[in-house]
C-alpha cells in the first residue's frame, strides 16, 4: 500500500495546476537531485558513501534468531549487531531488547528525561515534498512572525517554565532568510539557556554565524536515505538535493555547532533501511568528529492540513519500539528524541526505555502560543501547521506525568560556552 | 587514642570519605547521599543549576554540603576555565572539579586540556579537583598545576564496571601525596570497599546509587563499605599470599653476621 499525496487546491491558477501536474506525472520535469544547486557548498566527505553502501547492501531477510540472539548476549553492539537487532527476525525479541535498552538507558541517562518545545516562526515554503503540510501548492494559512511577535511568543513559552527551544522555519530561503533566523536566536538566547535550529540546510560559513547568534544545536531530517524514494517526493525545491542535506549535519559540526540531530521520517520508505541508515550516519560521524553530541529522532509520517489520509503505512508502534530500542543498544550515548507525533501513552512508555527527550506545550502552528498557552482569544493571524500532533500535553502536564512515571524532569543539561 | 581520621582536601576537613557524583540527580538520590551516606561534598553539573524556580538543584542540595561544581560541558581548558568562574559567580563556592571531554561516547578526560585547566585555576584560588585518566606522569603535572586531589577514573563513568584501572590507581596511591578520590565506574559497595582498601583517599558514585532499587540502603551500604575500606587500609593490610604457602624455614638462615 501506498499513500495518496497529490491534492489539487481550487486556489491554484492554471498556470500553477499545470506545474503542479506535470511534477507529478513527469520525472522528466524534474530536476536532477543529485545534482547540487549553485551557492550550495560541497563538502569533502566520505560519510555519505560508507553509510550509503552499508545501507544498499542491508538485506534484513537474511538475519535469524540466532544472530539477535548473539546480539543480545554480546556486551558491545557491532554494526552487524545492530543490522540483526533491526530485522524482522528480532521481532519476537522486543520486550528483551526493551530490557537491554532500558539498562543501557539507565547507565547513561539515570531517570532523567529532557524537555523542549519547538518555535515555529514561519511556514513559508519554496519546495514541493508531497507528504508536507507546508508544501508550496498547499492551501493554507501562511506567516512570518515579526521579531515583536517572536519576542512575544518566545516570553508566553519561557513563562511556562521551559528553558530549551528549537526554532523552526518552512524552507524558504527568500521569505525566511539566514540573517532573520539570526536574528530570532540572538532574541531565544535572552528567554531561553538552550536554542536549537530545525531550518533549511546552509553552508558552513552560514552555521558559524547562527551559532554566532546563540543556536548551538542543529536538527536535520534526511526524511529519506533511499535517494529514488526521495525523488519521487521532493519535486522541486532546493530540499530536492538529496547530498546537500546528507552533509548539513557534518557542515554544522565545522560551522562550531556543539551539537546535531538525525531522522528519517517513517512510513516514506523501507523503515529498516532508513533506520539503520540514520544510525550509521550518526555512527561514523560520531567517529569522525568524537567531541560533538548525537542525537536520533523516530518521527512517523502524520496527516496534514488537505490530507487526512496521510499515514505511516506499515511502521506501527511496535516496529517503532523496536527501532529504537535497537538505536539505544548500539548507540548508548546518543539523546533520543520522541516528538509529540506519537500518542501520549506511546511516549510515556518509550522514555522509560529508550527515549530521554520529549517535547511538550507543542504547536506546529505560527503564532498561537499564547491562544493555546493562555487560552487568550486568537487575533486570527495564525498560520497554519506543518502536521497534527497527537500528543497535546502542555508543559505543565508533560513535567508531572513525568515525575508520575518515576522520571526526573530535566530542562537544561546545557552551557553555552 | 586513634587519631581523628579526615579527608583534607585544599585545607578543608571532611569526615565523610563518600562524595556524590552529579550525572543523575532527583530529590531522593541528594537525600538519600547526605542522610544514609553521609555525603558532605555533592557535585552540581553548573550546566544545569538554573535560576528559575523549577527544578532548580541547588535547591535541594542542604546548606551544610559543600558543593563542587564541576565543569561538564567543556570540550577544552578555556571552556573549563569559564565555566568554573561562572560557578563561582553562581556563589558556589570555591570548590571545582574540572571535567574536560571532547569524546561524547565514552566521555573519557583529555589529560592535557585537564592540565592546562587545573593550572590556570589553581592560580585563580579555586580548590581544583581534577577528573583524570589515571597516568602517573600526569597526576605529577597536576600536583605541579596547584591541584588539591586528583581524581582517576576507576572505568568508563555511568559504567559501573568498578576497578577496571585498578593497577594505575594503585600507582598514583603509592607515588602522589595528594587524596586519590576515585571517580567514575564504581558499580558496587564492594568496589568501593576495594578502592579504599588500596589507599584512595575517597570515592565519588552516582549512577549506582541513582540506579539503586531502594536508594536508602544502598547509600548506606556504600556509607559502610567505603567505612570498612578505609578502616582495613588504616589497619594496615594482614598479609596476602599471592600463591601457595610460604617457606617455614627461612630462604637466609644461612646468614650469620
Amino acid at each position: 500500500m501506498e499513500n495518496q499525496y497529490f491534492v489539487d487546491s481550487e486556489h491554484l491558477s492554471p498556470e500553477a495546476l499545470k506545474r503542479k501536474h506535470e511534477l507529478e506525472t513527469n520525472p522528466a520535469s524534474r530536476k536532477n537531485h543529485m545534482e547540487y544547486l549553485p551557492g550550495m557548498e560541497i563538502i569533502e566527505s566520505e560519510i555519505c558513501e560508507t553509510v550509503m553502501s552499508q545501507m544498499k547492501a542491508y538485506d534484513y531477510s537474511q538475519y535469524t534468531a540466532r544472530d539477535v540472539r548473539a546480539a543480545l548476549d554480546h556486551e558491545t553492539c557491532s554494526v552487524e549487531d545492530f543490522k540483526a537487532l533491526l530485522s524482522p527476525a528480532a521481532e519476537p525479541f522486543l520486550e528483551e531488547m526493551a530490557q537491554k535498552a532500558r539498562l543501557e538507558t539507565s547507565k547513561h541517562f539515570g531517570n532523567t528525561v529532557y524537555l523542549f518545545t519547538p518555535l515555529y516562526i514561519a511556514n513559508y515554503c519554496e519546495n514541493y515534498c508531497v507528504y508536507c503540510g507546508f508544501n508550496c501548492y498547499n492551501h493554507i494559512n501562511r506567516m512570518k512572525l515579526s521579531m515583536e511577535q517572536i519576542e512575544k511568543e518566545m516570553k508566553v513559552i519561557a513563562d511556562s517554565g521551559m528553558e530549551e527551544i528549537l526554532i523552526l522555519t518552512g524552507e524558504s530561503r527568500t521569505m525566511s532568510n539566514v540573517e532573520y533566523i539570526g536574528e530570532a536566536c540572538k532574541l531565544a538566547r535572552k528567554y531561553f539557556r538552550m536554542v536549537g535550529l530545525e531550518i533549511y540546510p546552509v553552508n558552513t560559513e552560514e552555521y558559524r554565524y547562527l551559532h554566532e547568534c546563540g543556536a548551538d544545536y542543529v536538527t536535520v531530517f534526511q526524511e529519506t536515505y533511499d535517494t529514488e524514494k526521495y525523488e519521487t517526493l521532493h519535486l522541486m525545491g532546493h530540499k530536492r538535493v538529496w547530498p546537500y542535506r546528507f552533509d548539513a549535519q557534518e557542515r554544522a559540526l565545522r560551522g562550531g555547532m556543539r551539537g546535531v540531530a538525525f531522522s528519517a521520517l517513517l512510513g516514506l520508505s523501507n523503515f529498516r533501511k532508513d533506520a539503520l541508515a540514520s544510525a550509521l550516519h550518526v555512527y561514523y560521524l560520531q567517529r569522525k568528529y568524537p567531541h560533538a553530541e548525537m542525537s536520533l529522532s523516530c518521527p512517523r509520517l502524520r496527516p496534514i492540513i488537505n490530507n487526512d489520509k496521510i499515514s505511516p503505512l506499515d511502521v506501527g508502534e511496535k516496529q517503532l519500539c523496536q527501532i529504537l530500542c535497537a538505536y539505544r543498544i548500539f548507540m548508548p550515548f546518543v539523546g533520543i528524541t520522541v516528538s509529540s507525533r506519537e500518542s501520549a501513552s506511546f511516549r510515556d512508555g518509550i522514555v522509560k526505555i529508550a527515549a530521554t527527550k520529549v517535547s511538550a506545550g507543542v504547536s506546529t502552528g505560527i503564532g498561537d502560543h499564547e491562544s493555546k498557552y493562555t487560552g487568550k482569544e486568537a487575533d486570527g493571524t495564525e498560520g497554519d501547521e506543518q502536521f497534527e500532533i497527537n500528543d497535546d500535553r502542555s508543559f505543565q502536564k508533560m513535567y508531572e506525568d513525568m515525575a508520575e512515571e518515576g522520571l526526573q524532569p530535566v530542562l537544561n543539561d546545557y552551557l553555552y560556552v | 587514642m586513634q587519631k581523628e581520621d579526615k579527608l583534607i582536601i585544599g585545607g578543608h576537613e571532611f569526615n565523610s570519605r563518600f562524595i556524590l557524583g552529579s550525572g543523575k540527580y532527583s530529590l531522593k538520590l541528594i537525600e538519600a547521599a547526605v542522610k544514609d551516606a553521609g555525603a558532605e561534598i555533592i557535585t552540581l553539573a553548573v550546566r544545569r543549576a538554573n535560576t528559575k524556580e523549577q527544578e532548580n538543584i541547588l535547591d535541594y542540595i542542604p546548606k551544610n554540603v559543600t558543593l563542587l561544581p564541576n565543569t561538564s560541558g567543556a570540550r577544552n581548558a578555556e571552556e573549563a576555565v569559564r565555566i568554573a568562574r561562572l560557578a563561582r559567580e553562581l556563589g558556589c563556592g570555591d570548590f571545582v572539579k574540572v571535567e574536560i571531554m571532547r569524546d561524547s561516547k565514552y566521555l573519557l578526560p583529555d589529560n592535557y586540556e585537564t592540565i592546562k585547566a587545573t593550572e590556570i585555576l589553581a592560580k585563580e584560588g579555586f580548590v581544583v579537583m581534577p577528573y583524570m585518566y589515571p597516568d602517573l606522569n600526569v597526576a605529577r603535572d597536576l600536583v605541579n598545576a596547584g591541584a588539591a586531589t586528583i581524581m582517576p577514573l576507576a572505568s568508563p563513568i555511568g559504567s559501573n564496571k568498578g576497578l577496571a584501572t585498578r593497577e594505575f590507581i594503585q600507582i598514583l596511591v603509592d607515588e602522589i601525596d595528594l587524596p586519590v578520590i576515585v571517580d567514575a565506574g564504581i558499580g558496587r559497595p564492594s568496589q568501593a570497599c576495594e578502592a579504599m582498601e588500596m589507599g584512595a583517599a575517597a570515592i565519588m558514585a552516582n549512577t549506582a546509587l541513582a540506579t539503586a532499587g531502594d536508594l536508602p540502603l544502598m547509600a548506606a551500604a556504600f556509607r559502610q563499605a567505603i567505612e570498612a575500606g578505609r578502616k582495613a587500609y588504616l589497619s594496615g593490610l594482614g598479609r596476602v599470599l599471592t600463591r601457595g604457602a610460604s617457606a617455614s624455614d627461612p630462604l637466609t638462615g644461612f646468614l650469620h653476621d
